[in-house]
């Protein structure tokens, strides 16, 4: 079986408690928000953590457990017994128990407080810095370095270090790639002019390229399930190509159906909130659509990112996302108006987001 | 006090009728009412458990809208909490602890009364919301700023905020109860050391009640003075930091982990050293370790915090903390273990859910410990893993423990014992159905599913276990519907049990089943931990020199209904946009106590 576990003991338990059903059921896929396949320095720390604390933990378990199913075979009642021995208790023993659990206790909690510090490592001077502004229910990523802004899928180079300063425009999410590491939260907070603002920080070097999913940890209201993202982690050099991309605006052919759709899009309301690099869309109030196309969904995880699911976004977002902040052609939402598009209009606005590759 | 007065010798026989039950002061009647209420609100909340998980069953399913599962699952914590887990260990601390400490009923009857009342209203007020659809749907945690106006206008949050204010009202008068009680009314020569452990169990919980309770009251009114007249406790806009509601919430929310737990501690060690034939081993040590249990759980907090960035001084603290309440815990267990060797054990269905709670809280207990560990901690909050670890302690510790007490004593209760057979296929079904539906759960959660989410993308690949995880949550419900067959079966026709049908070792075992209404023709004088198996002679013929003519027991009252209703109304009238209206159930309530302060039997 190619199935993929964290290690082995975890299928041992697996097949001791649920035998076939669990073991089938558990190698069904390659699991991409698996906290066992770490890509990062972060993710690996906590998962060596993880298997030193369970391993000591695996010990206590069994030893409860053999001693419970051998006290039930052994002590069964037969026929005939006489009353058992009245014992009250046993000093000696008690102690024992007390000590060695706590012995195992200071095995498990010198580890985890030198690691809960080094979690808290400030990063390097050179670091990547991200700032990943949690929404109801869509991300922000935000690249100070190179005056970048991007939604819901993350672009991050391999081999650099990364530090995510997390913030929240609303109310709690929790930032969470399980491949990159733990989580920490989004919060909301006022700033005060010249203070500077405090944030959670996740700090991690990614070393092996490839596509991560995650998503919105923390209940954060209706859509919550659908506030997805996707870590794209690239070399450098794709990495960098990736940034020039990002500044520089698609231009649609003369007279297409983009075309169209772009002059349509700038003179409507979507402007209102919404930028694309090198046009006159400079609205901040809902994801930033430079370079659209090249995600791998829609609605932060809601649907796949084809031409038709757009539209039917642009119709009706509520039809694909309950709850999302956005109004559609009909239909108005977060004190928004409709937008009033006409179906020519919404397949031509469609046909010029999904052009933006 | 109502004892000193009513002086009928009508009163020492059973009444019949609704209103003898509205006007109850009976504590053995008052924890029927508790008991059958919650296992009501169980139904309710397992109900909405199992639309949970038709919903999660496959990947991408529209069997829920997302609202309504997000009410669902809200309503579904706060129901297990607030409505089954809290009440129902009240219903054995009403029935069960008079009778164990040799009184004739609790210090406050009508306080008691009032307590049960508050929680029916109050549950309710809350079970309403859901099936008007505009129930809570922010969680049973609430996070603010998420509860703020702004971001849940409707009435769901207003029934969430008022109805736990309601719940905790009652909470904290039955705490009060207990504990007068416990000091108070125990059998001459019944030292606390001498107390029988769920005594014991209930007396510490009673503690956290009224300790932690209001600390949540606080919180709660914050809430709505934010919601309903603008405040800004909780308002960032204004400079409020988020981070206090949480700290408030677990606060309360870690000692109601134990609020909820030790009760469960307490009935296993009745239910083992009965079925063991031996006394509970290391009694002391059970005692003193309970107690700490309950200290400690008010320094670990924050542990539930490990994700919101509180720095390393405070991460390291709240893992150590967490990690030393680990000890006496697992003292708990090695103790009941050490009682059961070496014993006689018998396998009724009582023991066997002890035994299953002994092995399945190990279970919860042991990634209670990997959630200690703050750094990899960040991995597993808010993820399945943690809804399979508390599950193990709520299900395996709790559930399992109450199954236990039910079992064992509801022939004191009805006189008459459940079906061993039906309680065996009970007791199977339930195991498997549990484990099936929680084991699995570990593994949808390293693996990267989140709580509280109404849909999963297939991707994920966590589809065949959120398959095996519904079929294993109907196979509990199978199981729960078997119980119930078999309570209503054998309430009417269930066996005579007789005064001790167990060979129990504690006071309740020493009188009739079920019991007079004044429990005990006389209190017995106790000089030892296990009277009925240190010294039944004497416990016996001290019972039956006695003769119940002239005990004065308390006579009924309707008032702590209307008092009931008028806390009710000063807390609900909230969602009216009035600022007097809370006004009118104060005033309510103020006219009842003065009637109840006045009453003559």
């Amino acid at each position: 079986m190619s199935c993929r576990w964290g290690f082995p003991g975890q299928r041992a338990l697996a097949l001791a408690v649920l035998a076939g059903a669990l073991a089938l059921a558990g190698c069904a896929g390659e699991y991409p928000q698996s906290v066992f396949r770490p890509v990062t320095d972060f993710a690996v720390t906590l998962d060596n953590l993880f298997t030193h604390v369970f391993w000591w933990t695996i010990v206590i378990l069994v030893v409860v457990e053999v001693i419970l199913v051998f006290v039930i075979l052994r002590y069964r009642q037969r026929p005939g017994q006489p009353q058992p021995k009245q014992i009250h208790g046993n000093a000696l023993l008690e102690i024992v128990w007390t000590i060695i659990p706590a012995l195992i206790v200071v095995f498990i909690a010198v580890p985890t407080i030198r690691t809960i510090f080094d979690t808290y490592e400030p990063a390097g001077e050179d670091a990547l810095i991200v700032e990943a502004v949690a929404h109801q229910w869509w991300w922000q990523f935000h690249y100070p370095e190179y005056g970048i802004t991007t939604a819901n899928q993350l672009y991050l180079p391999v081999g650099r270090q990364v530090e995510i300063r997390l913030r929240s425009n609303d109310v709690l999410h929790n930032f969470w790639v399980p491949r990159l590491g733990g989580k920490r939260y989004n919060y909301p907070q006022r700033v005060r002019p010249g203070e500077e603002p405090r944030y959670n920080f996740l700090v991690f070097t990614i070393d092996e390229a490839g596509e991560y999913p995650g998503q919105c940890a923390e209940f954060c209201g209706v859509a919550h399930a659908l506030m997805r993202m996707m870590v794209v982690a690239q070399p450098e050099p794709e990495f960098q190509a990736w940034v020039q991309q990002m500044r520089a605006p698609v231009e649609p052919a003369e007279g297409s159906l983009e075309a169209q759709g772009r002059e349509i899009f700038l003179r409507s309301t979507c402007i209102a909130c919404h930028t694309i690099e090198g046009t006159t869309a400079r609205g901040v109030l809902g994801p930033n659509l430079t370079r659209f196309g090249t995600r791998w969904s829609i609605g932060a995880g809601a649907a796949d990112n084809t031409l038709e699911n757009i539209a039917q976004w642009i119709r009706d977002p509520q039809s694909i996302k309950p709850g999302a902040l956005m109004p559609g052609t009909t239909q108005g939402a977060a004190g928004m108006p409709p937008t009033g598009l006409s179906d020519q209009e919404v397949a031509a606005v469609a046909a010029y987001l999904h052009s933006l590759r | 006090m109502a004892i000193a007065q009513a002086t009928t010798h009508a009163s020492t026989k059973p009444q019949t009728g609704i209103w003898s039950w509205i006007t109850t002061v009976d504590h053995k009647r008052i924890g029927i009412l508790y008991g059958v209420t919650s296992l009501i609100f169980l139904l309710i909340g397992g109900i909405e458990a199992l639309l949970i998980r038709i919903q999660l069953m496959r990947p991408e399913m529209s069997f829920l809208d997302p609202d309504t599962y997000n009410q669902l699952f809200t309503m579904h914590g706060t129901t297990m909490v607030f409505l089954v887990g809290m009440p129902i260990a009240v219903a054995f601390f009403n029935y069960i602890i008079p009778l164990q400490i040799g009184a004739r009923d609790v210090a406050f009857p009508r306080l008691n009364a009032l307590s049960y009342w508050i929680f029916l209203i109050g549950g309710l007020f809350m079970t309403y919301s859901v099936i008007a659809g505009i129930a809570p749907n922010v969680g049973w945690f609430g996070y603010a700023p998420l509860t703020s106006a702004q971001y849940s206008p409707g009435p769901n949050v207003d029934f969430w905020a008022l109805g736990l204010q309601i719940l905790g009202v009652a909470s904290i008068m039955g705490g009060i109860n207990f504990i007068t009680t416990i000091i108070n009314l125990r059998a001459p020569g019944m030292t606390l050391m001498r107390m029988p452990l769920f005594t014991w169990m209930a007396f510490v919980t009673s503690f956290l009640l009224i300790t932690a309770l209001p600390v949540f009251a606080t919180g709660l009114f914050f809430v709505t003075f934010d919601r309903a007249w603008g405040t800004n406790f909780y308002n960032v806009a204004a400079g409020a930091d988020p981070m206090l509601w949480q700290h408030i919430f677990w606060l309360f929310g870690h000692p109601e982990v134990y609020i909820l737990i030790l009760p469960g501690f307490g009935i296993v060690s009745e239910v083992i050293p009965t079925f063991s034939r031996k006394p509970l081993f290391g009694y002391s040590i059970m005692v003193y370790s309970g107690i700490l249990i309950g200290f400690i759980g008010w320094g670990v907090w924050a542990h539930h915090m490990f994700a919101v960035g509180m720095g390393p001084i405070a991460d390291a603290f709240f893992a150590a903390s967490t990690m030393i309440i680990a000890i006496p815990t697992g003292v708990k267990i090695f103790n009941w273990l050490a009682t059961m060797w070496g014993g006689s054990l018998r396998f009724t269905t009582a023991m066997l859910f002890a035994v299953a709670m002994v092995g399945m809280f190990t279970i919860g207990g042991i990634s209670g410990i990997h959630h200690s560990v703050a750094p990899s901690n960040l991995q597993q909050t808010d993820t399945y893993y943690v809804v399979a670890h508390f599950h193990y302690v709520l299900i395996g510790g709790l559930i399992n423990a109450i199954f236990a007490g039910i079992y064992y004593w509801f022939p004191k209760v009805t006189g008459r014992l459940l079906n061993e057979t039906l309680g065996k296929w009970h007791f199977w079904l339930f195991i498997i159905g549990v484990n099936m539906t929680f084991f699995p759960m570990h593994f949808l959660g390293l693996l990267g599913m989140p709580r509280r989410i109404f849909t999963y993308p297939a991707e994920l690949g966590l589809a065949d276990m959120n398959m095996v995880v519904t079929i294993g949550a109907f196979i509990q419900a199978i199981s729960v519907l078997i119980f119930l067959a078999n309570v209503l079966r054998s309430v009417k026709r269930g066996e005579l049990a007789g005064p001790n049908p167990w060979g129990g070792l504690t006071l309740e075992w020493a009188i009739p089943s079920p019991p007079p209404v004044y429990n005990f023709t006389a209190i017995p004088e106790v000089r030892s931990r296990e009277p009925l198996w240190a010294e039944p002679e004497s416990i016996e013929k001290q019972l039956k020199e006695a003769s119940p003519e002239g005990i004065h027991m308390p006579g009924p009252s309707f008032w702590p209904l209307v008092v009931a209703i008028g806390i009710f109304l000063s807390m609900a009238l909230f969602m009216v946009d009035a600022w007097w209206a809370p006004l009118v159930g104060v005033l309510l309530t103020f006219f009842g106590v003065v009637n109840w302060a006045f009453e003559k039997n």
